[in-house]
C-alpha cells in the first residue's frame, strides 16, 4: 500500500513539472506613427505552457491595458477594442519545435509558436517566433511580433487613421513558474 | 490494486481534461470591473455629469451659448448674441477634480471641486451606482443693479451643492440623478428662497460609439423662484473627435453655471426662447501615472 502511494506522489510530482504558469505575464503593444506614438502595457496576463505537450494558452483581459494617457485608454476600450463586448483576448497555440528545446536543461532556446489568436471576437491564425530561457526551474518566454487592427475587426476612423499605426507591435514576456496543484 | 488503478485511470482522464483547456488550471481571481465612461465628458450639457477627468489630466473647455432662436433672421436666429465660459478642469487623482472658470453672462467666476464617493462596479466589489459630490462657490462681478444702496461683497456670492448618483445600465445608456441645494447669499425679492431645491435627471444613450444624444433636466421644487423663472431642459448631442469633445445642444438657459441655469432660466421652450449653444473640450495629459 505505501509503495501505490509513492508511486502516486511520484506521479503527481511528474505531472506537476511538465506545467508552468503566470498570472502576471506582461504584454505590451506599440503603434507608432510620425504624428503620436501610442504605448500601453499589461501586467496580468494569465497563461499556462504544457512543456510535454508544447501548448501554450493565454487569456489577456484587455480592460488591463494601461496607456500612457487616460484618453488613450478610454477610446481604446470604448471605440476600438469594445471591452464590454469583448473582455479578454485569447492565444492557444503550440511550440512547433518542441524537440529542440529542453525545459530541463538551462539555456536559451529559439522557439517558434503556431495557433489561433483571438481579438475584438475575431480569430486568426498566428505563426510568431520568440525565445524560451529555462533557469532555475523557471522559464522566461518572450516574443515579438506584428498585428494588424483591421485583420481583427477594429475600425479606425479616417479622423485618427493618421495616429495609429496599421501595424501594431506586440510584446510578450512570460515568467513561468512550476504549476502545482 | 483496485485503488492504482483507479489513480490511473482518474489521473489519465484528467490530463485528457487539461490538454483541452489549460488556463482551466489556474482559479480565476476575482476581480473587479468599475464602470467607465458613463458619460462622454464631465458635463453632461450645463451640469456636471458622475464623471471626473482623469488624474494629472486637464480639461480645456471653451463654452458658447448663442442668443435665442426666436429673435429672428435679423439676429441670425441667435448667432449674433454670444455668451461664452472658458474653465478650466483638473483631475488632482482619478476621483478628485477641480474647476475653475469665467463666464460673460452676469461676468461670473466660478470654481469647484468634484470628489467621486463611490463607483459603480461589478464583480467582486458589487456597487450599483456611482455617486459623485460636487461642491462650488460662484462670484457674480457684474455692476450692481442699484448702486446707492449698501452693497455687500458677500451679497455677489452663491453656493451649488450637488450628489449625483449615477448608473451605466448598460454600454449605450446612462441615467443619474442629481438632488441640489443652491445657496444665494443675496435674492432680488424677500420672498425668494436662499436655498434652492432642485431635483435634476440627466441621460446620455449612445447613438453610435463616437456620437451620443443627451438630455438634462432640472426641476425647481415650487414656491421657491419667481414666477417668472423656469425649470432648465437642454438636450444635445456629444461628438468625439480624437482628442476633442464637441457637444452642441439647444436649451433655455443662458447660463451655463449653476446657480445660473438652475435658478435663473428665464427662456421658455414652448414660446422658442431656445439657445443654441456648444462646449468643446479639450484634455491635456500633464502629469501621466506612474506606474
Amino acid at each position: 500500500m505505501l509503495s501505490v502511494l509513492v508511486l502516486f506522489a511520484a506521479i503527481t510530482v511528474s505531472q506537476a513539472q511538465d506545467k508552468y504558469f503566470t498570472k502576471t505575464g506582461k504584454i505590451t503593444f506599440y503603434s507608432s506613427t510620425p504624428m503620436e506614438d501610442i504605448e500601453a502595457q499589461n501586467k496580468t496576463t494569465t497563461s499556462v505552457i504544457d512543456t510535454k505537450t508544447g501548448k501554450m494558452e493565454f487569456a489577456v483581459l484587455m480592460k488591463a491595458f494601461q496607456f500612457e494617457k487616460a484618453l488613450m485608454e478610454e477610446h481604446f476600450n470604448e471605440n476600438y477594442v469594445e471591452s464590454s463586448k469583448f473582455p479578454k483576448a485569447n492565444f492557444s497555440g503550440t511550440i512547433t519545435n518542441l524537440g529542440d528545446i529542453n525545459f530541463k536543461k538551462d539555456g536559451t532556446y529559439k522557439a517558434m509558436v503556431k495557433g489561433n489568436l483571438t481579438i475584438h471576437g475575431v480569430t486568426k491564425p498566428i505563426e510568431v517566433p520568440g525565445t524560451i530561457t529555462v533557469k532555475d526551474g523557471a522559464i522566461q518566454a518572450v516574443s515579438t511580433f506584428n498585428i494588424a487592427p483591421e485583420d481583427y475587426n477594429i475600425e479606425i476612423p479616417s479622423l485618427v487613421r493618421e495616429k495609429i499605426a496599421k501595424q501594431i507591435k506586440v510584446t510578450v514576456d512570460m515568467a513561468y513558474e512550476p504549476f502545482r496543484s | 490494486m483496485l485503488l492504482l488503478c483507479f489513480m490511473s485511470y482518474a489521473g489519465a482522464a484528467s490530463a485528457q481534461d487539461e490538454e483541452e483547456d489549460l488556463l482551466s488550471l489556474l482559479e480565476e481571481e476575482p476581480t473587479t470591473e468599475y464602470a467607465t465612461a458613463s458619460f462622454k465628458t464631465t458635463r453632461v450639457i450645463n451640469g456636471h455629469s458622475i464623471e471626473n477627468v482623469a488624474g494629472g489630466v486637464l480639461d480645456l473647455k471653451i463654452s458658447h451659448r448663442f442668443g435665442m432662436l426666436n429673435s429672428g433672421a435679423y439676429n441670425l436666429f441667435g448667432l449674433d448674441q454670444a455668451s461664452i465660459r472658458i474653465g478650466f478642469d483638473y483631475g488632482i487623482t482619478d476621483r478628485l477634480m477641480v474647476g475653475v472658470g469665467r463666464s460673460s453672462h452676469d461676468k461670473v467666476y466660478d470654481g469647484f471641486v468634484k470628489l467621486k464617493l463611490l463607483r459603480q462596479s461589478s464583480g467582486e466589489r458589487w456597487m450599483p451606482v456611482t455617486v459623485s459630490l460636487l461642491s462650488g462657490a460662484y462670484l457674480k462681478t457684474i455692476n450692481w443693479q442699484e448702486p446707492e444702496r449698501d452693497n455687500y461683497f458677500s451679497s455677489r456670492m452663491s453656493y451649488p451643492n450637488q450628489l449625483l448618483i449615477g448608473r451605466k445600465f448598460s454600454e449605450g445608456t446612462s441615467i443619474q440623478l442629481m438632488p441640489t441645494v443652491v445657496h444665494r447669499n443675496m435674492t432680488a425679492l424677500k420672498s425668494e428662497a436662499h436655498d434652492v431645491l432642485l431635483a435634476g435627471i440627466a441621460a446620455r444613450q449612445k447613438l453610435t460609439k463616437r456620437i451620443s444624444i443627451n438630455v438634462e433636466y432640472y426641476y425647481a421644487l415650487p414656491d421657491q423662484l419667481r414666477e417668472e423663472f423656469q425649470n432648465s431642459l437642454a438636450v444635445g448631442f456629444d461628438i468625439e473627435t480624437g482628442g476633442h469633445v464637441f457637444q452642441l445642444h439647444f436649451t433655455n438657459s443662458t447660463s451655463m453655471i449653476e446657480p445660473g441655469f438652475m435658478t435663473e432660466t428665464v427662456g421658455d421652450w414652448g414660446r422658442g426662447d431656445v439657445h443654441f449653444g456648444f462646449n468643446v473640450s479639450r484634455v491635456f495629459t500633464i502629469r501621466t501615472p506612474k506606474d
